[in-house]
């Protein structure tokens, strides 16, 4: 058992923090791709997990879905509401994540609500998401004031505890969530709700420059980064820019058709490019 | 301004302190400071990007709280514009058919607007001023706490956004054109279950969106701290006022105190200045559907089980994985798959009882108490009065019951007459 431990903690600390030196030694930033765990299809996710991270994607994002999500927009909840229709729970996406660990090595973060881990069991679902291979997890309403049992769980098999700080979030929360985040820090560029932008806020330089001061740990930005052009201003200041209405989108409107891959590897290049325009 | 009115909040509140502050189990029924009930219920389980407005939202009641001039202002528009203290009213026909305890009403029917909900939109409006914050979101399930805040934001000038279930809008009507007389937008929400819980997503949602310039009053003793403490605060004013009057009246405390149980907020609010009368029952009545062995129903404390929902840690109609099933209810006002976590608390605790009654049982009772007493009850409220059909008859003509009338069935009717064939 504590050998194991000692492996999945291994793991976290090679996928994602080797992920981050590596691309801080070539300058580059991360690109950071969500996708909806079972959308379009249950079968295709594995190989499409692996079809971004062959065509340029640092980190993957695997979103187990949820039935009443608070901080997403229209794309991600239905998408959400198709994934949950189509079957998928906790341990269709548990199964997923080994499928993916077939075809690469590309670090898998998970994103989804508390409760679903909660109900889990916060041990069992650390333990059985580290031994299939994912890397993090992002639960999106757990603030560290309330993530004390989860990170005893998540430390404990090798899970990142990724939390998020928001504009709105005071220099103290800064601090506090800095210290209690494991893997990389996700800041939302803007007070709402996932889903795509045509700008990304002016003020989001600020904030960034006000994490950096409070922080050396690696910095991804997203909701409402969907273009390349996003992509090169996040990583101005940040470490990473995450992808993630546009791509579900993208997947749900050319689902089934001819030529889509081509058209997701160019998409993919697209932003990837973007995080090496320093 | 307001003129001292026995058992005005400020008084009762003083009160219990000195109860909550002292014995062995000093603070049983006080949240913790991270918004705990009984170290395991509340807390706050949001997005980041709000938790600095609850921490604003926090220490601004704290200060509210605290203020005399504040207390003298609720007390004023309670007195003055809802209409309170509503009465206490022996329910003497009631009484003589069911042939056991004595009824008492808890009059909240009368509250201006037509229910309790108004004690808390009000209390919240006050804070909103105090606070800075012009725009004004809620969500509704009945349309009464819709209602409720399109009224206080009448009154107080504020723009008010309601975010209602789009089945909701359709067997609620009547509230829909009251919040739009009032001013208000009603933004009907067609995402999930379209009922209130959809609308609690939605109005979550766009707080996270506008959280610089806008409160967002909250309708029931559920969401993250403060609101189910803040909630119940507003509301206990219906225990306090419930409390003075049956000792006024009967020299006695009551023997059982029956209330409605959807989110929970009437409830709290009678049962709160009763938790440390240990000989008191109370006994929360929640919707039991076409019956909880059916899976329709919205019973969360009777079938739910431990969970997070819109917020804080309570029990949650949710399946193996921890989604939120599909909850029914005849009445809007108690078709949510929540229930606020002092309930939860309370429940654990065995300081209250939760039993439940059927869409059938209610309708019963709906038509029941119109022509026993002459009240028109919310199919909501109806759902306590089926209970006490049971609970009287057992008990003995020396004892008492309180139940919490909360709400007139007004908005009810069309409803009610399509259901009985009366059109």
């Amino acid at each position: 058992m504590r050998s194991l431990r000692g492996w999945g903690f291994f793991n976290m600390q090679h996928r994602l923090d080797s992920t981050f030196a590596r691309l801080k030694a070539a300058q580059e930033g991360a690109l950071v791709t969500f996708i909806t765990a079972g959308d379009p299809s249950i079968e295709g996710t594995p190989a499409l997990a692996a079809a971004l991270a062959a065509a340029g994607a640092d980190i993957v994002e695997l979103g187990i879905p949820y039935s009443d999500p608070l901080a997403d927009g229209p794309s991600i909840q239905m998408s959400s509401q198709r994934a949950l229709e189509a079957g998928v729970t906790p341990d269709t996406v548990l199964q997923m994540v080994r499928d993916i660990r077939t075809h690469t090595e590309v670090p898998i973060v998970l994103m989804t609500s508390y409760n679903l881990a909660l109900k889990y069991g916060l041990e069992r679902f650390a333990h059985l998401f580290a031994e299939a291979g994912a890397d993090g997890a992002i639960l999106t309403d757990l603030p560290p004031e309330e993530a004390a049992p989860w990170k005893t769980a998540a430390e404990k098999h090798g899970i990142a505890t990724i939390f998020l700080i928001a504009p709105t979030s005071t220099p103290e929360r800064i601090a506090l969530i800095a210290k209690n985040t494991t893997g990389f820090i996700y800041c939302v560029s803007r007070t709402g709700v996932t889903g795509t932008r045509t700008e990304l806020p002016p003020e989001l330089q600020a904030l960034l420059s006000r994490i950096r001061s409070a922080s050396d740990k690696p910095i991804c930005v997203g909701f409402g980064v969907s273009q390349p052009s996003h992509v090169t201003q996040v990583i101005k200041n940040a470490d990473g820019a995450v992808i993630g209405s546009a791509l579900v989108d993208f997947l749900h409107e050319t689902d089934g058709q001819p030529g889509r891959r081509e058209k997701l590897d160019a998409l993919v290049h697209s932003w990837k490019a973007a995080t090496r325009e320093t | 301004m307001a003129t001292k009115m026995a058992g005005s909040t400020a008084e009762i509140a003083a009160h219990e302190i000195v109860k909550t502050n002292s014995g062995k189990d000093a603070n049983k029924y006080v949240a913790d400071a991270q918004g705990r009930f009984g170290g395991e219920f509340g807390g706050r389980f949001v997005p980041e990007t709000i938790i600095p407005a609850l921490d604003e939202l926090t220490a601004a009641y704290e200060l509210a709280r605290a203020d005399p001039a504040f207390q003298a202002e609720f007390d004023y528009y309670a007195k003055n514009y809802v209409g309170r203290p509503t009465p206490l009213f022996f329910a003497e026909k009631m009484t003589r058919e069911l042939g056991g305890a004595k009824i008492y009403l808890k009059r909240e029917d009368l509250a201006h607007t037509g229910a309790h909900k108004i004690n808390n939109a009000l209390g919240q409006i006050l804070l909103a001023k105090r606070m800075n914050k012009p725009r004004i979101i809620a969500e509704t399930g009945a349309g009464q706490h819709g209602v409720a805040t399109a009224t206080a934001c009448a009154l107080f000038g504020y723009e008010c956004i309601v975010y209602m279930g789009e089945e909701d809008v359709k067997r609620q009507s009547l509230n829909v054109v009251r919040m739009k007389l009032l001013g208000a937008t009603v933004r009907p929400v067609s995402s999930g279950t379209k009922t209130l819980k959809d609308a609690l997503n939605e109005a979550m949602r766009d707080w996270v969106t506008n959280v610089a310039d806008t409160h967002y009053i909250i309708g029931t003793v559920a969401g993250p701290h403060p609101y189910p403490t803040m909630v119940r605060d507003f509301q206990r004013v219906i225990g306090i006022e419930a409390r003075q009057q049956h000792l006024e009246e009967t020299g006695g405390l009551p023997d059982a105190v029956v209330a409605c149980v959807g989110g929970g907020s009437n409830a709290m609010g009678i049962f709160y200045p009763f938790v440390h009368d240990e000989t008191v029952k109370l006994i929360g009545v929640e919707a039991a559907g076409d019956g909880v062995e059916t899976g329709r129903h919205s019973a969360t404390l009777t079938m739910g089980s431990k969970g997070v929902l819109h917020g804080s840690a309570s029990y949650v109609i949710q399946d193996d994985y921890g989604q939120v099933l599909a909850t029914h209810s005849i009445s809007a006002g108690l078709d949510y798959p929540g229930v606020g976590p002092e309930h939860a608390h309370f429940k654990e605790s065995g300081r209250a009882e939760y039993v439940s009654i059927t869409d059938n049982e209610a309708l019963d009772a709906f038509q029941w108490t119109a022509r026993s007493e002459g009240i028109i009850p919310a199919l909501e409220t109806s759902h306590a009065f089926a209970y006490i059909r049971k609970l009287a008859p057992t008990m003995s003509p020396e004892q008492t019951i309180i139940v919490c009338l909360s709400g007139r069935g007004d908005k009810d009717v069309d409803a009610v007459a399509a259901r009985l064939g009366l059109l």
